[in-house]
């Protein structure tokens, strides 16, 4: 398949960088245009999680709660009962940790169609530190009946789940960071939920990733291609996690390795260990935030201490490759 | 508007009915609630027989009226009163109470009766949900056309989300909305103002901009003439503290928290054994019966 990416997009001077909440943000403004039953929450973070572009196109269907994320949950779960298909947008922390239950109870449990989009995912939130930096929130959505959980790849990507999210039953949380990362697809690329990106053909393994952490993949599959052949999966929705492409991939490569910037407890590491140890095990190296709260620090500071970036990561796959030869 | 006598006397008689069959389904189940649902049994009388705007016979009408009910713990008193009132609840089906399969689960589901509006259980979720009710309406401009009304307990106001919900209520101004509080006084702990004060209520929630109505919840005229009065209120969402006596109907269960989350059958048996609670209690409601319709005659 052409997935139609960024001309010279493995260049990290060449290629554009832009946060992902950009893109969501665009992506509500224009999906308001044609869906008059969309309406937006607000929780006191409309500037920064970018629900504002929505909200000054279409202030009546425009709630601002406030400091109040428990309130904005079920305030979209009464919308959703009454037909209307609410966008639930702050920090990730705020928006899928502080107000679980209710969650739980009146979105999960009935099914109600409610779109969760959150800025602010993953250590790509910087020095605002580990309080901000969500790194549990797949864990958190991924474990409760009737959720997709989708975490886009770069801005564009992301511009494209929130208007996809629209047609989907039941509840969905799309997954954004809050610093600038490489805009690798275009608007030509496509994106269907549930149907995982095999960006790069390798034969020797497959390196799966979502979010940004996709692009430092694609960047060392390509540095290290005279000596490895790399498969590249986008596994940008993570539930329903694509197992038909997964199986296909790990029955060619035989190894497997996962990269994400969200703790390795119950992530896409563990998604996909949970698919490939019940139908086709293979050796399998889950890497990510490692069961710990990190710290404040420049995003790229960060990436580097937590082995998040292109350097790092690329060293944890040499070392498995290393140790599965 | 005041309702003749006779209408009165027999709203009266159907709460009285509802009583029954609520510690019926209780006892039946072997667990469940039975001092709520005795202490909103007239409340949800005159709902369902007077107040509402519903169609027993097609209950997703557009139009209708929506019922929340915040504390879905009490939902044995909104079975009861949805088969008297005809809805599509059979007799049979009432005796499946808790049971595997059965559509009436020990918290409501809505997904499995639609017209239960919401699916509830975990306290102090159900004002914000019907805030989002009341701003759907709204936004659709239905706001004149039904009325949102949430049934919420008095513990559940220990709740954050309650408060966060009430704030919005009167940011909105949000006149579709009435929320109606069982003020019974008990919660599984104890009494509420030992557990965690509540009061003053009244002025709590005047000043977050609700305009506050308060009732004796057993005085059938009184709870109809609120329920109209609140509807009429414009500019402002309504409050109506409910004052109930909880296990309202049977001496020995009355103001009781031991009574709270258990049925006859596992009651305190300070006033009577086990064995013989429920016939206990059944006595005492039929004994009520018979005094409403002599006063009929």
């Amino acid at each position: 398949m052409d997935y139609n990416l960024a001309k010279n997009y493995l260049d990290d001077e060449k290629v554009q960088w832009a946060p992902m909440r950009d893109g969501s943000g665009h992506g509500m403004a224009e999906l308001g245009e044609i869906k008059k039953d969309m309406v937006v929450i607000g929780a006191d973070t409309i500037g920064s999680s970018r629900a504002k572009f929505f909200a000054d196109k279409f202030p009546e269907r425009f709630i601002q709660v406030g400091v109040a994320e428990q309130n904005m949950i079920g305030i979209a779960a009464g919308l959703a009962y009454q037909g209307k298909v609410p966008y639930a947008v702050t920090y990730a922390p705020f928006l899928i940790g502080r107000p679980w239950e209710p969650i739980r109870t009146t979105i999960a449990y009935p099914r109600n169609h409610v779109v969760f989009v959150s800025s602010h995912a993953g250590l790509a939130t910087g020095p605002d530190g580990p309080t901000h930096q969500m790194t549990e929130d797949i864990s958190l959505t991924r474990c409760l009946p009737n959720f997709t959980v989708i975490a886009p790849c770069d801005t564009e990507q992301a511009r494209k789940a929130v208007k996809a999210a629209y047609d989907i039953e039941g509840p969905v949380y799309i997954r954004n960071s809050r610093e600038k990362t490489p805009v690798f697809t275009t608007e030509d690329t496509p994106f269907e939920i549930g149907k995982a990106q095999v960006l790069r053909k390798g034969t020797d393994v497959t390196v799966i990733g979502h979010g940004y952490m996709t692009y430092f993949l694609l960047q060392i599959a390509e540095d290290l291609k005279d000596t490895i052949s790399i498969e590249v999966i986008n596994m940008h929705t993570i539930k329903p996690l694509d197992g038909e492409t997964l199986l296909e991939s790990a029955k060619k490569t035989g190894k497997v390795f996962t990269a994400e910037d969200h703790n390795i407890v119950g992530g896409l590491g563990s998604a996909v260990a949970e698919f490939l140890s019940e139908n086709h095990p293979v050796p399998l190296k889950m890497h990510g935030v490692m069961d710990q709260f990190t710290e404040s620090g420049s995003v790229k500071d960060l990436w580097d201490k937590y082995k998040l970036d292109k350097k790092g990561t690329q060293e944890i796959l040499l070392e498995f490759l290393n140790k599965n030869k | 508007m005041s309702l003749t006598d006779k209408k009165i006397k027999e709203l009266e008689l159907m709460a009285n009915r509802i009583r029954k069959t609520s510690l019926e389904l209780v006892t039946t189940a072997g667990s469940g609630h039975t001092a709520g649902p005795l202490g909103m049994a007239d409340i949800f009388t005159a709902l369902y027989f007077n107040t509402l705007k519903h169609d027993p016979k097609n209950p997703t009408w557009p139009e209708r009226d929506r019922l929340i009910l915040s504390n879905g713990h009490i939902c044995p008193v909104r079975y009861a009163t949805m088969y008297h009132a005809g809805y599509d609840i059979t007799e049979e089906e009432l005796k499946t109470l808790r049971q595997i399969g059965s559509r009436l689960e020990g918290h409501p589901n809505a997904r499995r009766i639609p017209a239960l509006e919401t699916s509830s259980g975990p306290l102090g979720e159900g004002l914000s949900q019907a805030c989002g009710f009341a701003l759907a309406a709204r936004m659709d401009n239905m706001d004149k056309n039904y009325h949102i009304w949430c049934l919420m307990s008095d513990g559940e106001h220990q709740e954050g989300m309650t408060w966060e919900a009430a704030m919005l209520a009167g940011k909105y101004k949000l006149k579709n909305l009435t929320a109606i509080v069982d003020r019974n006084n008990i919660q599984i702990d104890g009494v509420t103002e030992e557990i965690m004060p509540l009061e003053p209520l009244r002025s709590k929630y005047e000043s977050f901009g609700w305009h506050v109505l308060e009732i004796n919840a057993h005085d059938m005229q009184d709870i109809v003439n609120k329920l109209e009065e609140a509807k009429a209120i414009q500019e402002k969402p309504v409050f109506i503290i409910a004052n109930t006596i909880p296990g309202k109907g049977v001496d020995f269960m009355e103001n009781r928290f031991g009574w709270h989350g258990v049925p006859p059958g596992s009651g305190p048996e300070d006033a009577f054994p086990k064995d013989q609670q429920f016939d206990e209690a059944l006595k005492q409601l039929q004994k009520r019966e018979d005094e409403i319709l002599s006063q009929m005659e």
